[in-house]
């Protein structure tokens, strides 16, 4: 890659991504405000008694009495200036609610990620090299179980086994909640609540991981290249980690890419098991809730973030493979 | 009656300390200081200031933090709480309340006479639809000395009393919300109360703690050191969280129903549907009298009589809770025992049907009636299910349509559905939480108002009647009256008189003790060692 096309292609690619982004917002909007309910109805509906001024006094406070063009306006003007609102429902800033809960979810998906694509390139290569054996065979069973297994029924199994029978690892949370801890202790625990809902989520992706590598790998295990290398005497190892992997690697980065889009609002299901608390429950209770400031300011986020390792993605198939050229 | 009153006040101040002593002793366990009680509270409520919101998780809460002048005993007798002790004149208008001394807001000032009048007179009246109601029946509430409050009412209104608890007007310290926005103070997000235990922590989604409040005006209590509630959205999640210990008690719905039979097995765990008498929640299949041929009251009580009622308790709802028999439940005060709607009869429905003119088609279908399903849990698909079931013994095809509740609400609001099922609070008094479904008066576009559009003029007047009237006798006839209208009517089709269990590890102590169940104070619960 020549770096002097770089800052060229990161302003073309910023431009269009803000327009991307910008577009999104204005969807999402509409979107959101089309369906039925408004968060007045719902806090109505879950007060148990109202009336009408109860109603009006709510619409006006939360900005619901304006047109929907206007309410809109006000909406982008605030985005632009980085202000995502604020939750009425709640009473708070929306970039609070939201910052409060970005690094737990950012931990859980972050750690599951890591774990998924290691375990998963890892197990794959194995796979590919000894295909056809019992240990092909069990890696592909085992794969192949995770993939189709759904989420929340991974993670009810893993607490039945691991928090009610052996008692080793707590069911939901994200710290011990009561005592004061510090330092390693503090972390250990973190450790301790973290695993259960990492391998949950990891295993889904841990399964495609395997899948993928294994078939591109046995793809392009047949190809020339590779029979020249291995003709010319280059070592086994070496064969497979710079001639055959590498070349495998490239559908597992768009993969890749895409999953790290995902790392905000992907992992709802396991936050509602494990009671986790991300962003992705803030996301669904704000639906519930019809919170629309909220729910905007996590779909804008995930959308920066999509739009970001798309863009990540982009520049890294340049690194692994050099015949790729960055074009905006 | 009213000369005996006071006598029966001063007897119900001493009542709850004795009554509470004695059910420690009998179960020969002395209170003991300390620890930690972790609970659950779903779903997670938005604010906790009580008052600025009042869903069902924030009236479990925020009475460990606020209190109000009174509590109620499982029959409805009120109990003292901020008032030590009140007098009410022989013509039903003038309250007097004597206010405990010595009382401290969590932030280190005194709680006086002019936060209860600050409360009552503008931040309920500002705040909470329920309150406004009632409240706007006062003329004057004034502070006579620091630790007295009168109020006088324009007119008699006898079940005044029931709306001093503290989920229907907590006393808040008029110090920190007068002058404000009362929803934006920075006290919504940091309650201060007179509560025993105060505000220390709330990582949302997460969990919320409150610790003990060591100037609690009683004495040695509270006895625990503090409350967390665990926020755990999943219902099979809550249930292993109590069964592996790691959260002591669930309330309200964190438990499923179908979940109970195989908690009722364990030994370490107690289930308890006690202390639900104040708000005694009934359910029904709501009705949009505008929709034909609903509008007809021998459809109604076709469709009533097709249903089981006793299968809904005992095979739904696994035996928590019973079949409602009229309108108001059975725990309401002036419920008439007589007043009974007819039996489930299939048989009988179907002739019903037959003589209203409602013929089957050739695929034995009369008529389609569509049909919304409460969205707050899958034990209310469940029911839903079970109606299509026992609609279609009487050629009724209900035609389900899911929603979530944004939506339930906006269309059970607009009157945009033909049925679905609702249940409503009934505050201990018919003129509470009764009326306010079957008036014409109170046909609004709002949800919990007469939704159904149902009018009858001689229940507009029966109700009022009640309403007005002074002496608890009167009260009662226009009430059994209305009761046996009703039933023959059915407006609504009367389903269950809901009850929650209370599910708790029998190391806790002392959780139930009044007709508010969890949704009190929790200064007298322990845990024993």
């Amino acid at each position: 890659m020549e770096l002097s096309r770089l800052p060229g292609f990161l302003l073309r690619r910023g431009v269009k991504a803000a327009i991307v982004i910008l577009a999104i917002v204005v969807c999402n909007f509409l979107l959101i405000h089309a369906a039925p309910g408004d968060p007045a109805s719902v806090i109505a509906g879950q007060s148990g008694a109202a009336d009408e001024r109860f109603l009006a006094q709510l619409r006006e406070q939360f900005g619901l009495d304006k047109p929907l063009h206007v309410q809109l306006w006000i909406y982008l003007k605030g985005v632009l200036t980085l202000d995502l609102g604020f939750s009425h429902r709640q009473q708070q800033p929306v970039w609070t609610l939201i910052s409060e809960r970005l690094p737990a979810t950012l931990l859980l998906t972050g750690a599951a990620f890591a774990f998924a694509i290691t375990a998963g390139v890892t197990l794959g290569t194995l796979a590919a090299r000894r295909v056809g054996t019992w240990a092909d065979s069990v890696i592909t069973v085992i794969a192949l179980t995770f993939y189709a297994t759904p989420l929340f029924w991974v993670g009810l199994m893993l607490v039945l086994f691991f928090s009610v029978w052996l008692e080793w690892l707590p069911s939901f949370g994200m710290a011990t909640v009561g005592v004061e801890l510090h330092g390693i202790d503090a972390a250990l625990d973190l450790g301790k609540h973290l695993l259960l809902p990492a391998l949950t989520l990891g295993l889904f992706y841990l399964a495609v991981y395997a899948r993928l590598t294994r078939a591109t790998m046995l793809e392009v295990a047949d190809q020339d290249f590779v029979k020249t290398a291995r003709a010319k005497g280059v070592p086994e190892g070496q064969v497979v980690r710079r001639h055959v992997l590498r070349n495998a690697l490239l559908p597992v980065i768009t993969f890749a890419g895409i999953q790290a889009g995902q790392l905000i609002g992907g992992s709802i299901l396991v936050e509602t098991v494990f009671a986790w608390p991300g962003i992705g429950r803030l996301a669904f209770d704000a639906l519930l809730a019809r919170d629309y400031a909220v729910l905007l300011g996590v779909f804008f986020c995930t959308s920066v973030m999509v739009v970001a390792f798309n863009l990540a993605t982009d520049l890294l198939y340049a690194v692994v493979d050099p015949r790729v050229e960055v074009q905006g | 009656m009213n000369l005996s009153r006071r006598g029966l006040m001063a007897a119900a101040a001493a009542a709850p300390v004795l009554m509470r002593a004695s059910e420690a002793m009998a179960q020969g366990v002395a209170p003991r200081r300390g620890g930690t009680l972790q609970m659950m509270l779903t779903p997670e409520p938005p604010v906790l200031q009580i008052g600025v919101n009042q869903q069902g998780p924030t009236l479990a809460a925020a009475p460990k933090m606020f209190q109000g002048l009174l509590s109620f005993s499982s029959t409805l007798e009120p109990l003292p709480l901020l008032a030590k002790s009140w007098t009410i004149s022989p013509d039903g208008k003038e309250y007097v309340f004597r206010l405990q001394e010595n009382v401290k807001w969590h932030d280190g000032q005194p709680f006086t006479a002019e936060d209860v009048v600050f409360s009552i007179t503008k931040f309920h009246m500002e705040l909470a639809p329920r309150a406004r109601a009632i409240f706007q029946l006062i003329e004057t509430c004034a502070a006579t000395d620091p630790h007295t409050v009168r109020i006088v009412l324009k007119q008699p209104f006898q079940p005044f009393l029931l709306m001093f608890d503290a989920t229907a007007a907590a006393i808040v310290p008029k110090h920190l919300f007068d002058g404000r926005d009362y929803r934006t103070a920075p006290a919504v997000q940091r309650p201060v109360g007179t509560g025993p235990f105060r505000f220390v922590e709330w990582q949302r989604g997460n969990f919320i703690r409150m610790d003990r409040f060591d100037d609690y005006w009683k004495p040695g209590q509270p006895y625990l050191d503090s409350i967390i509630y665990r926020i755990i959205p999943d219902s099979q999640s809550r249930r292993l969280a109590l069964e592996s210990g790691q959260v002591l008690l669930s309330q309200a719905s964190d438990i499923e129903p179908f979940d109970i039979p195989a908690l009722r097995q364990r030994p370490n765990l107690e289930v308890n549907t006690a202390g639900w008498e104040y708000f005694s929640p009934l359910s029904w299949m709501e009705i949009n009298h505008r929709v034909a041929p609903l509008n007809d009251p021998r459809v109604r009580r076709a469709m009533s009589m097709a249903i089981d009622r006793n299968f809904i308790v005992n095979r739904l709802w696994f035996g928590v809770g019973k079949p409602a028999t009229n309108p108001v439940a059975s725990t309401t005060r002036f419920h008439d025992a007589n007043a009974k709607i007819a039996a489930f009869n299939v048989r009988a429905a179907n002739e019903l049907l037959d003589a209203a003119g409602f013929a089957r088609n050739a695929q034995g279908v009369r008529f389609t009636v569509k049909h919304i399903p409460l969205p707050y849990g899958e034990i209310w698909t469940r029911l839903s299910e079970y109606l299509r079931q026992a609609m279609r013994n009487v050629g009724i095809a209900l035609e389900l349509e899911s929603t979530d509740a944004g939506s339930w609400a906006r269309r059970v609001g607009n009157w945009e559905y033909e049925t679905t099922i609702n249940f409503v609070y009934q505050f201990g008094d018919p003129t509470l939480g009764v009326e306010r479904t079957y008036v014409s008066t109170n046909i609004q576009r709002v949800t919990f108002t007469n939704t159904g559009g149902y009018a009858n003029p001689q229940v507009d007047a029966l109700f009022q009647q009640a309403r007005n009237a002074a002496v608890a006798a009167e009260r009662q006839r226009a009430f059994s009256e209305v009761q046996k209208i009703l039933v023959e009517e059915v407006p609504q089709i009367w389903l269950m008189e809901l009850a929650f269990p209370t599910i708790h590890d029998k190391k806790v102590r002392n959780v139930i003790t009044t007709g508010l169940g969890v949704h009190t104070s929790f200064d007298d619960v322990f845990l024993a060692g």
